[in-house]
């Protein structure tokens, strides 16, 4: 079947730990709930592979959503809200339409980009891509990683990697360890962040963590080989096999952007209650603050009970958001970018990679949609989800209006009228 | 050890693990994914299907996300190099 419709009192866009909480509490009101997901299978990011069974938490949600009446589809990738309350999605077999009372906005975070020289070599990728690479079943042992950028995800990734056997060379975070100290202090409001944070220095016993460090340069024969590395003055090169380099995460937005929802400083707005400033649509989990897996869990809880009409139920869980919250601006300010990355990116070097469009042939524009005109930045299939969040730090620009389809979508897709095939008409980017 | 599964990436045959996503099979393949604007080879970045950098021809369907997609028996996937 290429098209089909369903009706769902709650839809939730996202499976990672916010759209399975927001799930399960719905759901607990008796109502029809659905989870559209993107992925091969739930769990998000975070929970993905072998940690869907080793994660406590993650084991305890997902097998309360397994007894749950919600049902799944995974692979499903939601694209338009032709009008609201009606979501198209992309399937690998066709079209699915899905009509809901209440809507979840739970689409998760990505890892920002910072473009540098060598930025495009093969083998150097995100930190958490290099990790989910790994979990799909890349063979690391015995290579040598880098892992850099900013964030608390650098030593979580680099002790994964490490004990899948590759050999972690360095781990380079941006931020100083002035703030990183500071940061750490303030981890005693938050005792289990600090067993946690204690874990991975254990586990990452001889590995070279440098701060107020960052990759310079990326080298090899279209094939990554080495990266210098900016550490107390003193450039350093150091031979790798992979670079696994993200700096911290921006918001999965585009889909509250579509259907309304108020941004403020790149993040969807919500109340106490998780509504966002339209009328039954809720989100939860990163795109309203990159806070991690508890407040996600936490958010999802509020916007599912909301949803799902338990009033009480969610305002009684508002007290241990705000405590989470202040995790969330502790991780922002001690993780920001500092400006000195700006200068990482040169005139010839590739910012928009979908094509290939170099900061030179960026900087004549006074914004982003000048520069999407004159220079084609960010009218690649990625629709400026990697080279937006560069070009915002390195050029001011914030990205205006988002259209439908919010993702690449098949041609035969778009014509969904009725239910028979259209027949072979050509796929289309 | 898990049975492995066979699938083409170029012509190539290449044994994997189950559950291995047809970007690592590529990796393993020593495959790139596609030949970029400029005509840079390049391989995943995000891994988790945002950056359709590691797009490929999988089973006829052209502009796959690699990343997203889970090997099975006999799968055929062409890169552009």
């Amino acid at each position: 079947m290429r098209s089909s419709n369903s009706q769902f009192d709650v839809i939730v866009v996202g499976g990672g730990p916010a759209g399975i909480a927001s799930a399960v509490s719905a759901a607990q009101s008796g109502k029809r709930v659905a989870i559209a997901d993107d992925n091969p299978a739930l769990g998000g990011q975070i929970w993905r592979g072998e940690t869907v069974h080793s994660d406590p938490a993650a084991r305890a949600w997902i097998s309360k959503l397994r007894e749950s009446s919600v049902q799944l589809f995974p692979g499903t990738r939601v694209f338009d809200q032709p009008v609201p309350g009606t979501l198209n999605a992309e399937t690998l077999d066709g079209r699915v339409a899905f009509d809901y009372g209440k809507l979840i906005l739970a689409t998760g975070a990505r890892e920002r980009f910072l473009p540098f020289p060598g930025w495009t070599l093969q083998n150097v990728m995100g930190a958490g891509a290099l990790q989910a690479l790994v979990k799909a079943g890349l063979p690391i042992q015995g290579k040598r990683v880098v892992v850099a950028g900013t964030g608390p995800l650098l030593l979580a990734v680099a002790s994964y990697l490490k004990k899948h056997g590759a050999i972690v060379v360095a781990v380079c975070e941006q931020a100083s360890r002035a703030s990183l100290a500071a940061f750490a202090l303030g981890l005693f409001a938050h005792p289990g962040k600090i067993a946690q944070a204690w874990e991975l220095r254990g586990e990452l016993a001889g590995v070279d963590l440098l701060t107020s460090a960052w990759p310079l340069t990326a080298a090899g024969n279209q094939i990554l080989e080495s990266v210098v590395i900016s550490s107390k003055r003193t450039p350093k090169r150091i031979a790798c096999d992979y670079l696994a380099c993200g700096f911290h995460l921006v918001p999965n937005t585009e889909l509250a952007s579509l259907v309304g929802c108020r941004l403020e400083g790149g993040f969807v707005q919500v109340d106490d209650l998780q509504n966002t400033s339209v009328p039954n649509v809720f989100c939860a989990g990163e795109p309203t603050g990159i806070g991690g897996v508890d407040l996600a869990l936490l958010e999802g809880q509020i916007a599912g009970l909301a949803a799902g009409g338990h009033r009480a139920a969610a305002e009684n869980l508002r007290k241990q958001r705000a405590k989470l919250r202040s995790f969330a601006r502790s991780l922002e300010k001690t993780f920001q970018l500092r400006p000195e990355l700006k200068r990482l990116t040169t005139p010839e070097t590739i910012v928009c990679r979908c094509e290939d469009v170099t900061l030179s042939k960026l900087r004549p524009h006074g914004s982003w949609r000048a520069a999407k005109l004159q220079s084609r930045c960010g009218m690649g299939p990625c629709q400026g989800r990697i080279c937006g969040p560069a070009t915002q730090f390195l050029l001011g620009w914030a990205a205006e209006s988002v259209r439908p389809p919010v993702l690449p979508v098949k041609l035969r897709n778009l014509t969904y009228e009725s239910d028979q095939p259209k027949g072979e008409l050509a796929s289309v980017m | 050890m898990p049975e492995q599964i066979a699938v083409t990436v170029n012509g190539a045959t290449v044994a994997v693990a189950p559950g291995t996503c047809v970007a690592a099979a590529m990796m393993i393949a020593g495959a790139s994914c596609r030949s970029s604007v400029s005509g840079e080879l390049r391989g995943p970045l995000c891994g988790m299907g945002v950056c359709f950098e590691c797009r490929a021809e999988i089973d006829g369907v052209a502009h796959s996300r690699s990343c997203q997609i889970v090997c099975v028996s006999g799968m055929n996937i062409k890169t552009d190099a």
